[in-house]
């Protein structure tokens, strides 16, 4: 379990984020959203550490840490992939990096591609295939960091809706298949809703939470199913009204 | 053919042409300016004489680029891994760009001698400033997300530079090395004008004195080729390294 305590930054003295907490239960799919600019990427870039907190405390299953660096993996807008190297080769950096065979890796990240559905295309380089595959590989990548917090700064705004759709089913499998905690940020609200099992809703900066959802809705969800639509409702109304401040 | 070769054909078939007109219509003498099929004459019909002068000038020029290389490479990793390097050699670095190689080159002659040794470091003097910035800047270049993705790997420097930064900047040291070759002749040329026993800038100093001008522009015609042979060398390099890049900019 992640727990985040009085998470505060300010910048030129306005602050970003103030006073935040949150908690992040074992394999659960925690997902904040919130109006444009409100701070959720500043907030993610505070949690790995690379930019410092000005005060708050953060603990991973009980133990008391500075940063989330070597604790957790974390997916990008984009796709970050080395465009010299091959999918394969780009989902094996983590491991390279640490030194794991590279016959080793491989064989971790074939069994991957194929839960991936990038099985055949290995040894084509990232121009050479579609954004959605791209994607697919920078998340079989993440996988390859072998932590089980995994943290997604909105992975697939970068994405056509059909591609998006596909690959939401992807990210569900972190949670089912992999048995990670996830703690991702959206702007798509119908996305939230499809993977979530906390919806946090956020004010615009300072980023505090405004109101909670619980969704215990089975996955995966159906987007026409009335108690979906009930909760879509809700949200959208909740955020219209952030973004009108 | 590709329209973008014929067109500088083309364009350089107009200049021979004139060039030819003006010099047989306006009787202009040989030991002014020579026409063009004169020149072409020479440069073959001496061409005996003038490659082995040739060589030595290539020996000089790809020994300049070897010594550049040897230089800018670990002088650019070292400026992009310590700022405090960058900051403390910039000045120095600018400031022997700023020199004219014709001042550096009696002094060197005087301290090197008239051999290879002179010339070599002229070349690489012209050479390595190119590729030492290009290349920096290419390290410079890499995307903040990309470092910071490394960084969450936990990547040494050496992983960072090696997978991470060096083909970042390939494409840039490429660039950079383009724009060296193309004006390494000028330092090998100037170190023999100077004062040397072979090569193609002491084929034009002789040549001039004796108002054989039609050698002197045969001399250049073959430093000319040699430039364009050696950009073009380092473009199939470049193609073959940067294997990938084709399809990175097709897409």
């Amino acid at each position: 379990m992640l727990v985040i305590k009085n998470l505060t930054k300010r910048f030129n003295g306005q602050p970003i984020v103030e006073g935040f907490d949150l908690t992040v239960p074992s394999n659960g799919f925690t997902v904040l959203i919130g109006p444009s600019g409100c701070g959720k990427s500043t907030f993610f870039d505070l949690l790995m550490g690379i930019v410092p907190m000005d005060q708050g405390d953060l603990s991973w299953r009980g133990q008391t840490v500075i940063a989330l660096k070597a604790l957790a993996a974390y997916m990008q807008q984009s796709d970050l992939l080395l465009p010299w190297l091959t999918l394969e080769r780009n989902a094996c950096l983590p491991a390279d990096v640490a030194g794991v065979p590279p016959k080793q890796s491989a064989a971790r990240v074939e069994a991957l591609f194929v839960k991936l559905g990038l099985e055949g295309f290995a040894h084509y380089l990232p121009a050479m295939v579609s954004g959605g595959m791209r994607q697919r590989c920078a998340l079989a990548r993440t996988l390859m960091f072998a932590r089980d917090l995994v943290l997604l700064d909105e992975p697939l705004s970068s994405l056509d809706a059909i591609t998006r759709r596909q690959l939401q089913a992807y990210l569900l499998l972190l949670q089912t298949e992999f048995k990670k905690s996830i703690l991702m940020v959206t702007h798509d609200v119908e996305e939230a809703l499809l993977l979530a099992d906390d919806l946090l809703v956020l004010t615009a900066a300072p980023m505090r939470i405004c109101e909670r959802f619980r969704l215990d809705m089975p996955k995966p969800r159906d987007i026409a199913d009335r108690s979906f639509l009930e909760i879509k409702a809700r949200v959208l109304a909740r955020l219209e009204k952030e973004a009108s401040w | 053919m590709k329209r973008s070769f014929l067109f500088p054909l083309a364009l350089f078939l107009v200049v021979l042409t004139a060039w030819e007109a003006f010099c047989r219509l306006g009787g202009i003498p040989d030991f002014i300016l020579p026409p063009p099929t004169r020149i072409l004459r020479v440069a073959l019909g001496d061409a005996a004489i003038l490659l082995p002068h040739a060589g030595i000038t290539l020996v000089e020029i790809l020994a300049g680029i070897a010594l550049a290389l040897t230089v800018a490479i670990p002088l650019a990793v070292g400026m992009h891994a310590q700022p405090a390097v960058e900051r403390a050699l910039a000045p120095f670095l600018i400031a022997s760009q700023a020199v004219p190689v014709f001042a550096l080159a009696p002094l060197l002659v005087v301290w090197l001698g008239y051999g290879l040794a002179s010339k070599v470091l002229m070349a690489g003097v012209i050479i390595f400033f190119p590729i030492t910035v290009s290349l920096l800047e290419g390290f410079k270049s890499c995307d903040r997300n990309y470092r910071i993705l490394f960084q969450l790997m936990g990547a040494s420097k050496l992983q960072a530079l090696r997978k991470l930064y060096w083909p970042w900047a390939l494409p840039y040291f490429f660039a950079g090395l383009k724009v060296g070759v193309s004006v390494a002749t000028i330092g090998a040329v100037i170190g023999e004008w100077v004062g040397a026993q072979q090569g193609l800038g002491y084929v034009m100093i002789q040549a001039n004195a004796r108002l054989k001008v039609d050698l002197v522009f045969a001399a250049i015609l073959w430093l000319s080729l040699m430039g364009v042979g050696l950009w073009a060398l380092v473009g199939i390099i470049e193609k073959r390294w940067l294997w990938w890049k084709d399809a990175s900019d097709s897409e």
